[in-house]
């Protein structure tokens, strides 16, 4: 390839030739021409160098090649931009991929944080560059990001059927055939008839689970090896239970108080503060405990320092549905009188309310973006709802029975627990909504639902009835790649240590907990009126306000309470007529504009009338 | 029917023998980090609470003067060493890594008023009350030598400052007016003045090398070009300027040190409203310097403090003061932009981090990635109240907090006044000053 001439090599001593007779003293600039940007351009620029400019030509390509990484739309043009002729180097090879690498722009929307359809609020030049910047960063962040998505390791799991076989009449037993032996054993059943009816809960890595029977039996496990942390008998009943930040502790909800247990079963605390309580939500990033009572307390204790953040009086008697929202932590009440209602810790009154069912709500669950709530209630309705602002249901769909638990799985699978029976709908992806038209897996167990939960990081669903416990296989439920930094079910005890430690120092105060988590990092846009308002508010006074006339104290008896009132009325007055006067000015001016042509229009022989006819109006209006 | 259950080798995610790290995959899906803003704000905010708790910028001090230290200069070649010069004719050569004194000489009968290293490092230039401008060595004399100067000049009037041409054999120095000097000869090249006032301090332009600005006391700053041995131009502010100093970057624009509380930063370009004023001082500015990287500079007041601006911004990033440091007389930031000295009225040198909280020696690589991003970070959230709070807090002395609001509520009673002022009269007879060209008297050519 040797076509074109190599510029590089001849010109040089050429160009040190007007250089030696030019006798201007160079400028630190000066020293960025180097032989090769010169030498590139052959002919013109140099002649204009020599006629005296002193400012190097900068080099173009270089300049977009930098600005594309930044630009909205990727370096697309008709006419074949530089980078895309084929680049010589030294050694004569030629790059046969030139250009940046493509960007992976449907990859990349999933990682997009800013909203592109907001316009940046209007501001001064040098914030709206910052703004814009910081946007172009943003967005150059989501593209890496998806670029590095290439480097996960595992594939999620699936289940498809033959051409027309359904996938909800595949039982257990044949996935279990089909599947190899590690998978295999990650479905078992464990029959526990005296204690039952059982309510579970896995810990954040998915690698342990604790169960509680109703009857007080009280049991955590590392569910992978089977290998048992603790076992007791706490001889009271027991209403929920459930792992707080790490697997070392565990929360127990009985008859009377909420007990914290430790992974060898011994007790830690009893709270007392905390009675009665149906139903227990942790929220790890807050480390806040919420549970809720049969005297109608919605009450968000704090793990770390032990405390209790607040206690909400919800108004709406014996609280036994509560989910959570794992993407901003709201806590989803489900009533008798068919509503849903959100709370949170900073706010005494709910942050909405949502009429779901005609009956009471039996069940709700929140998917893990934070996008669709799943509710059933006491009609035999499942009905989906888009949380994206209109709380709007999506689909529903009546069941015979009516659901009594629900729950969503990392990848979007929505479960029900109807009677001894659990279905599972699943969806087109992570981001849609489960369709309920289908089953995507049945099963029957052997005995009454009492609490669900699908596994995370595993294709598991942990079913907790009557007759003890069950861990069903259910492929494409969870998300396959952890990241090693949040939950990782590898992490040794240094790790989990480490983990401890960084999730307490940056444990996010309860009173950021609202319906958008984003909103800290939005700008925040003052109106005009606020900052008037929040001036007024600052100085103690309207600064603007104009000041009641107070007559100057005179001498000589001029300064009777009489004429102290008559000098302040002739003020008063005056004002008065000064308004009275500018509102009737503003009055004509109207009146004006209003008579005055729309621009464009041509005067017509007609108009004289039309005007003596408003103004007639007009006089015989009063 | 075709199934594939999740099933992880665990063999993949857990390390082989115990020498291994550990590996830790990493998956960036928003899903699976919720609270990303939330949890990057505490972030921030416990940033932003270490950053004050370890802000410990003073570093020594450096005692042996027997008068008030009334100026400074830096080596240009050696970050170790710095010079001083006292009240009493004193002149002193630090060693900074040691923090010790390694040369004495007396240098001049009364006040050293100014001083300046030559560009190569070799020797310095010193004058003083007694009329005199002396060039010295800057290495020590040999065993048995007398410690003398390369050479002395006589003058007619007293110097009051010096300054050194950037790459040529060049200096400059004021006092009744401004003289050239070239190093060869014992009379000056040229003379400028422009009115007859004693000129303060003179500062040699550090890229047009020709171009000069000095300040006067009678309130102007003057503009020179050597080459056309006249003044180019002069601004003249409402009060006295001490020093100026040249933005080493953007040398089009300096930093001029007010009696008025205030420094202002021209573009010589267009003298008649200053580029930024920057207030903050409760005493007169008595000193300047531009840190390397032109992005800030550092400045002492007769207040006993010395404070730290942005070039862009009005008010001081830092102060720095102690229960013993009177009144600043000069400070300078050292060539790698990491230090600040100070020299004040109690005889003593003290040296400063420039950044307060900054740690010193190797950092690992760690450390460094940490402090970047939580340097980002405290970026992201600096509007916040809360960071903001915790991030502008100061502890002042109380004479210094008092005088600031005692002259905050000055400056309220004169906006007010002037407000009213402009409510009673006829519309447009007052008109609205801005704060820039508030304190610009008038622009001469």
């Amino acid at each position: 390839m040797e076509t074109a001439p190599k510029p590089g090599r001849g010109v040089p001593p050429k160009r040190d030739k007007p250089q030696a007779k030019r006798k201007k003293p160079r400028r630190y600039w000066e020293e960025e021409t180097t032989p090769a940007a010169v030498a590139t351009s052959p002919g013109p620029p140099r002649k204009k160098a020599r006629t005296g400019e002193s400012r190097p030509p900068r080099s173009k390509s270089a300049h977009i090649a930098q600005k594309s990484r930044f630009s909205k739309k990727p370096p697309i043009s008709k006419t074949a931009p530089d980078w895309k002729k084929p680049q010589r180097t030294l050694s004569g090879a030629q790059d046969p991929f030139p250009g940046p690498v493509p960007a992976p722009l449907e990859e990349a929307r999933k990682f997009c944080r800013i909203d592109k359809s907001k316009t940046l609020p209007h501001s001064k030049p040098k914030t709206q560059s910052k703004l814009e910047k910081a946007e172009a960063q943003e967005e150059e962040a989501s593209v890496r990001a998806a670029r590095a998505e290439l480097l996960l390791a595992e594939e999620p799991g699936f289940l498809v059927g033959e051409d027309g076989e359904d996938t909800a009449k595949i039982l257990q037993t044949d996935i279990v055939e089909a599947v190899d032996i590690a998978s295999a054993a990650k479905h078992f059943d464990l029959n526990l008839r005296q204690f039952g009816p059982y309510r579970l809960n896995y810990s954040r890595t998915g690698r342990h689970l604790a169960l509680g029977g109703r009857r007080g039996h009280v049991a955590a496990l590392d569910w992978v090896t089977k290998k048992l942390m603790c076992e007791i008998n706490v001889m009271e009943a027991v209403r929920d239970i459930h792992f707080l930040h790490s697997e070392a502790l565990l929360a127990v909800a009985q008859n009377r108080w909420l007990y914290i247990y430790d992974n060898q079963g011994i007790e830690l605390h009893c709270i007392r503060r905390c009675d009665r309580v149906t139903r227990l939500e942790f929220l790890p990033f807050h480390f806040l405990l919420a549970t809720t009572s049969e005297t109608g307390f919605l009450t968000y204790l704090d793990v770390s320092v032990g405390k209790i953040v607040t206690a909400l009086n919800v108004r709406a008697g014996r609280l036994s549905v509560m989910a959570q929202n794992p993407y901003n932590a709201v806590i989803h009440l489900g009533h008798s009188n068919g509503t849903v209602s959100l709370w949170s810790p900073a706010v005494k009154e709910p942050l909405a309310k949502i009429l779901c069912h005609r009956g009471g709500v039996r069940a709700v669950a929140v998917d893990s973006t934070g996008t669709y709530m799943a509710t059933s209630g006491l009609d035999h309705q499942l009905k989906i709802f888009d949380l994206r602002g209109t709380f709007q249901p999506l689909s529903s769909r009546t069941l015979p029975q009516g659901a009594g638990h629900l729950a969503f799985s990392q990848r979007g699978l929505l479960v029900a627990g109807m009677g001894d029976v659990v279905n599972i709908w699943a969806g087109q992806g992570k981001a849609s909504p489960p369709s309920l038209e289908q089953p995507y897996l049945t099963h029957r167990l052997s005995g009454h639902v009492h609490g669900l939960q699908f596994c995370p990081f595993e294709d598991v669903l942990g079913v907790g009835h009557s007759g003890g416990f069950t861990s069903m296989l259910v492929p494409g439920a969870a998300e396959p790649n952890f990241d090693g930094l949040e939950n990782n079910p590898y992490r040794s005890r240094k790790q989990r240590q480490e983990w401890e430690v960084k999730a307490l120092l940056e444990k996010v105060p309860a009173e950021l907990i609202c319906l958008n988590p984003r909103a800290l990092a939005e700008v925040d846009v003052v109106t005009l009126e606020q900052q008037k308002k929040e001036r007024i508010e600052r100085l103690g006074y309207d600064p603007d306000a104009k000041a009641a006339f107070q007559p100057k104290a005179k001498q000589k008896g001029r300064s009777s309470t009489a004429s102290l009132v008559k000098r302040k009325k002739k003020v008063m007055d005056q004002e008065h007529r000064d308004k009275v006067r500018q509102s009737l000015e503003q009055q004509q001016q109207k009146k004006k504009q209003d008579m005055a042509m729309p621009p464009g229009a041509r005067p017509s022989a007609l108009d004289r009338f039309v005007r003596r006819a408003r103004e007639g109006g007009l006089q015989v209006d009063p | 029917m075709k199934v594939k259950m999740l099933s992880r080798n665990p063999d993949n995610y857990v390390r082989e023998t115990k020498l291994d790290i550990q590996r830790v995959p990493r998956n960036y899906d928003p899903t699976l980090h919720p609270f990303e803003v939330p949890r990057e704000y505490v972030r921030a905010l416990n940033a932003t609470k270490l950053e004050r708790v370890f802000a410990k910028p003073f570093l020594a001090s450096l005692d042996g003067h027997r008068d008030g230290v009334n100026c400074l200069a830096k080596h240009p070649k050696s970050l170790a060493s710095v010079l001083s010069g006292a009240c009493d004719g004193e002149v002193k050569i630090w060693n900074l890594t040691k923090r010790k004194c390694i040369r004495t000489i007396q240098a001049h009968e009364g006040f050293v008023r100014g001083m300046c290293t030559r560009f190569c490092g070799t020797s310095f230039f010193t004058v003083g009350d007694d009329k005199t401008v002396k060039q010295w060595k800057m290495d020590g004399p040999g065993y048995g030598e007398e410690e003398e100067p390369l050479y002395t000049v006589l003058g007619k009037t007293v110097y009051t400052g010096i300054d050194h041409h950037w790459k040529d054999p060049v200096f400059a120095t004021c006092g009744q007016q401004v003289d050239i000097w070239d190093e060869q000869r014992t009379s000056p090249v040229c003379s400028m003045n422009w009115g007859f006032d004693s000129i303060s301090s003179v500062k040699f332009n550090p890229v047009e090398t020709f171009l000069l600005g000095s300040c006067a006391s009678d309130r102007n700053i003057v503009l020179y070009d050597m080459r056309q041995a006249t003044p180019l131009k002069k601004v003249i502010l409402e009060m006295r300027t001490n020093t100026i100093c040249w933005n080493p970057m953007e040398a089009f624009n300096f930093t001029a040190a007010n009696e008025d509380y205030n420094l202002y930063t021209f573009d010589m370009r267009a003298l008649d409203t200053p580029v930024m004023v920057h207030m903050d001082h409760v005493s007169a500015v008595l000193d300047v310097d531009y840190s390397p990287t032109g992005k800030e500079f550092v400045s002492a007041s007769f207040d006993k403090s010395i404070r730290i601006f942005p070039v862009d911004k009005s008010r001081s990033r830092e102060v720095y003061h102690t229960k013993r440091m009177q009144h600043v007389m000069c400070v300078k930031w050292t060539s790698d932009s990491k230090y600040i000295m100070c020299g004040s009225d109690e005889m003593n040198i003290r040296l400063w981090k420039a950044n307060a909280s900054e740690k010193l020696g190797v950092l690992t690589s760690r450390e460094k990635a940490a402090n970047d991003y939580n340097q980002k970070l405290k970026e992201k959230f600096q509007y916040h109240p809360h960071v903001k709070r915790i991030a502008r807090h100061r502890h002042l002395p109380k004479s210094i907090y008092s005088q600031i609001q005692e002259q905050r509520v000055m400056k309220e009673a004169r906006r007010r006044k002037e407000m009213n002022r402009r409510k009673h009269s006829k519309p447009g007879s007052v008109p609205i000053v801005s704060e820039r060209k508030k304190h610009v008297v008038a622009v001469v050519k």
